[in-house]
């Protein structure tokens, strides 16, 4: 798979094959030194044109951890500020001969955009309120561990909040039901994106009709611009209707689990401080950032690669 | 110099003649059989149209000269069989002041290619604060005015305009857009726009300002035009106030009539425009507005834009694509319509909005002003954006097959096109 740019790209198997991928890579992660040698020679740009932590971070690390050399683009002192366009910066950095691009970008579509302008690999860390394809596979693996389960027939998953601004939504959407779970999307109907009549999920606007049949809560960032939009009168009223309360939590079913993309906005979408539930599987999701996030550099890379050699490459007990 | 057109198809009031044609001093001067003349072109197979009128077109002189030129997109209007087009006032600076307006028109003169016609700003710097001088305007031949681009907001200014536009005897052609129902919009409000993730623009952003100003023209009595129609549900405000008898008139796209959202998946900004591209079921109701006479006329919107631009993000990319060179053969293979029709759309309905029927628009009869083209009907061919006469290449219909080629172009008694190739 040469590029990592949506989960209906990737498809069912591809989804499968990266979280299994995933799993050997957490074995390595917890070696005492963590770094294989499976991607050396090979470059790949962290191209982050919107502010980024934990994506870029978890890139950076899987990155060299595979052994691949990192090169790392920042806009506030490339030529971006100077005007040049980003056809010219794409071609540009081409040229100079890398593997792979991760992308991130406050528009959607940019990973389709610039593939006609480079043979690199496009690994989408984010376009716009597209897709965060990489996210979401974070998150299958992040389920199938918590519940021991490859396929999520059965599992209720229920994703709360601004739905209409988000590229996790779009892509969770997509991958849970492609791994069979029962999908509901909860909102008011002002951040719910219109005509989804065709999205693979259940529609509420109300997080207390869904909470008590709610496998998994997947609880969304409510951004306070939301609010000068026009789409929600005030943050304490979201909160009321659709935030994480104690209360919410003691009604949800005994093995529910709690999670949440980040960065989180502690007081509105978290009423309460989930470092204190046993039900959250959040540092989780970042803990498994990394090891999802080598699967996907190294599926996207190995691609026309000699496979036996860099699968042995992986299995290596660690780079000198 | 007189020339000698054998052996067409004319399509006259008399409907569809076999017939040769001549042109002597700029006029047509006999239409028969066995007719001789110094110069002789033989259009066996080719149907006679009068030149066609463009109600919108963007020539991006002055201000954006990189683009397009009025001599670029006059000469990609001739070879797209056009006699006449009126140039939209987004310019910069805008057509809200004479010395612009005949800076337009003398540019087209320069060029020779076709009439340029300068249409008016309804408000200053199309602002939609206050009035343009209208009255000075209309005074040096502006006949159509508008805002194009955007559409005027306030129901109060929008209502003056009205009532200053009639006692002028002048139209206002409206871009209707409901602005604060499309902040940021990128394409149609659909499922698609929603799987994309990017702002949709409704079709009742258009539709609130149809109504609006249908109404408005109830009230005043004033014309109004409108531009560019992409929806169902303006297509039927119109059919029912032309019903109520009211002074209204509509034009359509090609791009309306054949593309639809689902085009923008692939993230490719030349199929970006404004109004957006929208359903299927929008363009059958466009179709049959165009059919039922609902929709008076086919306008192109042609509007270049620098690759540059068009390889912007897909949000901050700009609007529009072009269609001059495209026009008809995108029309004829999207609709069925006989001569006759297609020279109504594309000719006489549009000359008489724009208030040029004294020299544009009339079928072929001896004593009309010669602007006339010359098309191949049953020509089907593809656009190659390498060879296309417009500066810019930002077209949507590469790889799509057209009916209907424009073989020559005559303006004013000049050929202009020939065998498809501009003389100028």
């Amino acid at each position: 798979m040469k590029h990592i740019r949506s989960i209906s790209e990737i498809g069912k198997a591809g989804v499968l094959a990266i979280v299994e991928r995933a799993k050997q890579m957490s074995e390595i992660n917890s070696r005492p030194v963590p770094k294989v040698p499976a991607l050396r020679g090979k470059t790949v740009v962290s191209l982050f044109l919107e502010d980024s932590t934990r994506t870029r971070l978890s890139f950076e690390t899987a990155a060299k951890r595979l052994s691949a050399e990192t090169m790392n683009f920042s806009v506030s002192t490339s030529s971006v500020n100077k005007g040049e366009s980003l056809r010219d910066t794409i071609e540009t950095i081409s040229d100079m001969g890398v593997d792979a691009f991760v992308v991130r970008h406050k528009s959607s579509g940019i990973p389709w955009q610039i593939e006609q302008w480079t043979d690199a690999s496009i690994i989408n860390a984010g376009d716009g309120a597209h897709q965060h394809p990489t996210q979401a596979l974070v998150d299958c693996f992040t389920v199938s561990e918590a519940f021991g389960v490859d396929s999520f027939e059965g599992l209720t998953i229920s994703i709360v909040g601004d739905i209409r601004h988000s590229r996790v939504a779009r892509s969770n959407v997509e991958a849970f039901a492609m791994l069979g779970a029962k999908v509901i999307i909860v909102a008011p109907s002002t951040l719910l994106p219109p005509d989804v009549g065709h999205w693979p999920v259940t529609i509420s606007n109300d997080i207390d009709d869904v909470i008590g049949t709610t496998d998994i809560l997947y609880m969304l960032r409510l951004q306070s611009e939301r609010m000068d939009q026009g789409l929600i009168p005030n943050l304490s009223e979201y909160g009321n209707r659709f935030g994480l309360t104690e209360k919410r939590v003691s009604q949800l079913p005994l093995n529910a689990r709690i999670m949440h993309p980040g960065p989180m906005n502690r007081g509105v979408e978290m009423q309460v401080d989930p470092s204190h539930l046993s039900q959250s599987l959040i540092h989780r999701q970042v803990a498994n950032g990394v090891s999802v996030r080598m699967a996907v550099l190294f599926t996207a890379l190995t691609l026309n690669d000699d496979r036996d050699h860099a699968i042995q490459g992986l299995t290596k007990e660690a780079a000198q | 110099m007189s020339v000698v057109f054998r052996g067409g198809n004319i399509v006259t009031n008399e409907g569809v003649v076999h017939a040769d044609l001549v042109v002597q001093g700029g006029q047509i001067s006999e239409i028969g059989s066995g007719l001789a003349a110094k110069e002789v072109v033989d259009i066996s197979g080719l149907t006679v149209f009068p030149g066609f009128v463009d109600l919108h077109a963007h020539l991006r002189e002055p201000g954006r000269e990189d683009t397009e030129t009025i001599e670029t997109g006059s000469r990609a209007g001739a070879k797209g069989g056009y006699t006449a087009v009126i140039a939209m006032p987004n310019t910069n600076p805008a057509q809200d002041n004479v010395p612009t307006i005949e800076f337009v028109r003398l540019q087209g003169q320069r060029a020779g290619l076709l009439e340029v016609i300068p249409s008016g700003c309804i408000t200053m710097g199309r602002e939609g604060k206050a009035l343009a001088p209208m009255a000075e305007l209309a005074k040096v031949g502006v006949k159509l005015f508008t805002d194009d681009g955007s559409g005027v907001q306030d129901p109060l200014l929008m209502r003056r305009a009205m009532e200053y536009s009639k006692e002028l005897n002048v139209v206002l052609g409206q871009h209707c857009e409901v602005s604060s129902l499309t902040q940021g919009a990128v394409m149609h409000e659909c499922g698609c726009s929603s799987d994309l993730g990017v702002p949709g623009w409704p079709s009742i952003a258009e539709e609130l300002m149809v109504h609006r100003d249908i109404e408005l023209a109830r009230l005043t009595g004033a014309r109004i035009h409108f531009l560019h129609l992409s929806t169902a549900g303006s297509v039927e405000l119109v059919r029912q106030a032309k019903l109520d008898g009211l002074p209204v008139t509509a034009e359509v796209t090609p791009h309306h009539l054949s593309l639809t959202a689902e085009l923008l998946r692939g993230f490719d900004a030349t199929f970006k425009v404004n109004p957006p591209l929208r359903t299927i079921s929008d363009i059958d109701a466009l179709k049959a507005g165009v059919l039922d006479g609902t929709i008076d006329a086919i306008a192109t919107d042609h509007a270049p834009h620098a690759r540059r631009d068009k390889e912007l993000p897909l949000d901050q990319a700009p609007p529009g694509m072009l269609g001059l060179e495209t026009a008809l053969g995108v029309t004829c293979a999207a609709l069925d319509l006989d001569p006759l029709a297609i020279a109504q759309v594309m000719s006489v309905a549009p000359a008489r909005i724009a208030g040029i029927a004294d020299r544009q628009g009339n079928l072929p009869r001896v004593g009309v002003a010669a602007n006339l083209c010359f098309v191949d009907l049953n020509a089907t061919w593809m656009i190659n954006p390498e060879t296309m006469a417009s500066k810019s290449t930002n077209t949507p219909f590469v790889g799509r097959r057209l009916r209907g080629k424009v073989v020559h172009t005559m303006f004013n008694g000049d050929l202009v096109v020939r065998d498809g190739e501009a003389l100028k």
